[in-house]
């Protein structure tokens, strides 16, 4: 093992939070600054030579390389957990920018009652009406403490979008850019929800409406609405993403050094102090002193990274989640939508039935989802097949010539909803299989509950009220949820593991992301996000991270 | 191991110019039939898995099907590839048989499920189509047959590079136009109307050769 040069901070993970807290720890000091990123490094220039659905949405040339590393996973503790031999559920990232690089760039805020939803729960229908085994927690952060993060968070990407919302929270400052432009099939999606009353908006976009200049002197261009976000890296900057917001910037900081190639094995503590971290880089160990540790590399590699350094307690693992997003209907029109042009926040949202944006007296669940038009690009491999239900062929010419004529005139209603923690799903070291090192894969143990199946049915009805009042021929609805798979994509929005908390008893680290116990230790991403909030988690991951670097002690 | 050379046939004119482009040699018989040099079947897994694709996604009044977009030297290619044997799947032992809800947790490569139950559908290429379909019928809720039918969908619309869609034939046939440069003008224009542009591949578009993935991994 070689030792290294010591460093005043180690940042593991060059995604969004660790590359955010590198750039706002640089600026304030001049701390000698490592970032570790185990992929490598990425040249957005060559973006646009992977608009190609089967290498980069099929076979995941951008994400994390499964035959070298996967989780195990399985629905309760008396199955013996497998591992995922090939990602489905969710699609893990890898590189420098990881999954920053190829998100669809939606940037919802959480609803303000997210943070407490324990006590607004309890306060409003009582705590008998938490779901039997669940094990909801405050964040011990309100919405008013983080809303100036996030304004910031919001002007460091040029979120588009349109003020207003009432079933949002107050914001203190506008968007910095407009709404996205609206697609066909996303007015008929307003135009059915207005008349039923509800409250359609534009999804808050990381994907520009117009060219923007950040507060660092970042400029990125509009998005061209070419149909290839998710999964893929943008080919003109117009998606905010880790490599074309914060690079730039890190990369004329000489005090800070990204090393790629860098997997981290374990955090060194010595007498509850961190004092590095050992990693592997081409076949060769070392350490890396520092004086301070920042785990920042994604939901699940937090929390096994802590698992395999012994840094774990009682409360590491649990409360996991993820989220809720199977309710929804593929809809059969007359007129051909031109599905192709899109963007990956090109959708109108409602949510009217998000959170407890309604009453929940009379229902048995608690929580919801909000429902929403994706357009995100329709691209041929994954979205040609869908036919009319009366069509029961599913090859030859029948089928052939149904899903020929309804191609473009199909699209989906989808939904994203909240996902409750329960003690019945958590994670640990899988007892049986390795990584590429040897290391134990983390075990995810996890499956969907009552609550989650009754937000799924009740979404459910909404969004067909609302495909009866679109102009179409026929809609088909998904089916009933059942039990939590790990074939088909839900998010790439697992959260929980390493959980935030007032209460060092029952959480892992504090508001700011500080370890409770190992104090020289920050973690920081959505492994700290205490339940599953519907809203897709990048902006509160950096508001998040804003806030961890603000309260940042000198000493 | 030296492979005997196994040969796609294909109807007279048509192939080449997509074939041609690999810089493989390319054969024609005396019939003016042309010979495509496989990397993974051989000939008569060739022929039996041309006659099933070409009945999953047929050649009819719709338009071109599997036979005129090449999905055959598709899956050949991504058979002889870092897919074919693998490489993006976590393949550890121990293999166990687990709950739907887990995933596939077979032993078997892509490349070993298609030799086996290609074995299965000995002499398919001789049958009538009608008795084609019946063989099919017989398997088609196997994994296997979905198999072939993702694998058929992703030679009817991958890009070209990867040896399906030929010519973009199955991208004109559904208007998908390819990876356009930008939609900026157009996405909240022609509501409800058909907006069609003629498709291309990324390398048409960007006027150099784009290598797969198949191409770059080991």
């Amino acid at each position: 093992m070689t030792n290294l040069a010591a460093v005043d901070v180690v940042i593991i993970g060059g995604g969004w939070s660790g590359m955010l807290m590198a750039k706002e720890l640089a600026a304030k000091s001049s701390s000698r600054i490592v970032v570790l990123e185990r992929g490598k490094p990425r040249n957005p220039k060559e973006y646009i030579e992977g608009m190609d659905e089967l290498d980069y949405a099929l076979r995941y040339r951008m994400m994390q390389d499964v035959a070298k590393e996967t989780v195990t996973f399985r629905n309760e503790v008396k199955q013996k957990a497998l591992p995922i031999r090939q990602f489905g559920s969710f699609l893990p990232g890898d590189g420098v920018g990881g999954a920053g690089e190829h998100w669809n760039g939606m940037t919802p805020r959480f609803l303000p009652d997210v943070f407490e939803m324990h006590k607004t729960t309890v306060e409003k229908y009582g705590k008998k009406r938490l779901p039997a085994g669940s094990t909801v927690q405050d964040w011990g952060i309100t919405y008013k403490e983080i809303e100036p993060y996030y304004l910031k968070a919001e002007q460091l990407l040029g979120i588009s979008g349109l003020a207003g919302n009432p079933m949002t929270g107050p914001r203190s400052g506008p968007f910095p850019t407009p709404p996205l432009k609206q697609t066909y099939f996303g007015k008929l999606f307003t135009d059915a929800s207005l008349a039923l009353g509800y409250h359609p908006y534009p999804a808050p976009s990381a994907n520009l409406s117009q060219s923007y200049r950040n507060p660092d002197g970042v400029i990125r261009p509009a998005c061209q609405y070419c149909g290839f976000c998710e999964r893929f890296g943008c080919m003109v900057g117009a998606k905010a993403q880790p490599t074309n917001t914060l690079l730039p910037v890190l990369q004329k900081r000489s005090n800070v050094t990204i090393t790629t190639s860098a997997q981290v094995r374990r955090i060194v503590t010595k007498d509850g102090v961190a004092t590095g971290v050992v990693y592997v880089s081409n076949g060769k160990e070392f350490f890396q002193p520092a004086a301070r540790v920042v785990l920042a590399s994604w939901t699940l590699n937090n929390t096994r990274l802590l698992l395999l350094s012994g840094i774990g307690n009682a409360n590491t693992g649990r409360n996991l989640t993820h989220q809720v997003m199977g309710a929804g209907a593929t809809l059969f029109f007359d007129r051909p939508l031109n599905r192709y042009m899109g963007s990956g926040s090109s959708n109108m949202t409602v949510s009217d039935f998000d959170g407890d944006n309604f009453d929940h007296s009379q229902v048995d669940f608690i929580r919801g989802a909000y429902i929403s038009s994706p357009a995100y690009g329709a691209r041929p491999i994954a979205n040609f097949g869908a036919v009319p239900g009366d069509v029961k062929a599913t090859w030859g010419s029948e089928w052939k010539k149904a899903a020929v004529a309804a191609y473009d005139r199909t699209a989906r209603l989808g939904s994203s909803g909240e996902h409750i923690p329960y003690s019945s799903n958590f994670m640990d070291l899988d007892p049986t299989y390795t990584d590429i090192l040897g290391d134990p894969l983390l075990r995810l143990t996890l499956d969907w509950n009552e609550n989650e199946m009754k937000i799924h049915n009740f979404i459910s009805s909404k969004i067909e009220t609302i495909a009866k009042r679109m102009p179409v021929k026929s809609y088909t609805m998904s089916p009933a949820l059942k039990r939590y798979d790990v074939m088909s994509y839900k998010s790439t929005h697992l959260q929980g593991g390493t959980i935030m908390g007032s209460d060092p008893s029952s959480s892992v680290v504090d508001p700011r992301g500080r370890h409770w116990q190992v104090r020289n230790l920050w973690v920081l991403g959505a492994s700290t996000f205490p339940q599953n909030p519907s809203g897709n988690p990048t902006l509160t991951v950096l508001a998040q991270t804003l806030m961890a670097a603000s309260a940042w002690p000198d000493r | 191991m030296v492979r005997r050379r196994h040969f796609l046939k294909l109807p007279p004119g048509g192939a080449l110019l997509v074939y041609s482009l690999d810089g493989e040699p390319l054969l024609q018989t005396p019939a003016g039939e042309v010979q495509v040099p496989l990397r993974f079947f051989t000939s008569d897994e060739a022929a039996i898995v041309e006659a099933a694709v070409s009945r999953i996604f047929p050649s009819d009044d719709t338009g071109p099907g599997a036979k005129e977009c090449g999905v055959t030297l598709y899956i050949d290619r991504q058979l002889a590839g870092p897919y074919g044997r693998d490489r993006y799947r976590y393949t550890k032992e121990p293999f166990e048989a687990g709950s739907a809800e887990q995933g596939y947790q077979g032993k078997s490569t892509p490349r070993e499920i298609y030799r086996t139950n290609l074995k299965s559908l000995a002499g398919l290429a001789s049958l009538s189509e009608a008795e084609q379909d019946n063989r099919l019928r017989a398997i088609e809720n196997t994994a296997f047959f979905r198999l072939l039918r993702q694998h058929t969908l992703e030679g009817m619309f991958c890009d070209p590079m990867h040896g399906g869609n030929r010519d973009c034939l199955g991208w004109q046939l559904i208007g998908f136009p390819g990876p356009y440069m930008s939609w900026a003008n157009d996405i909240d224009r022609h509501y409800g109307e058909t907006h069609r542009v003629k498709s291309q591949s990324i390398s048409q578009i960007l006027n150099r050769k784009v290598v797969p993935w198949e191409e770059l991994e080991p």
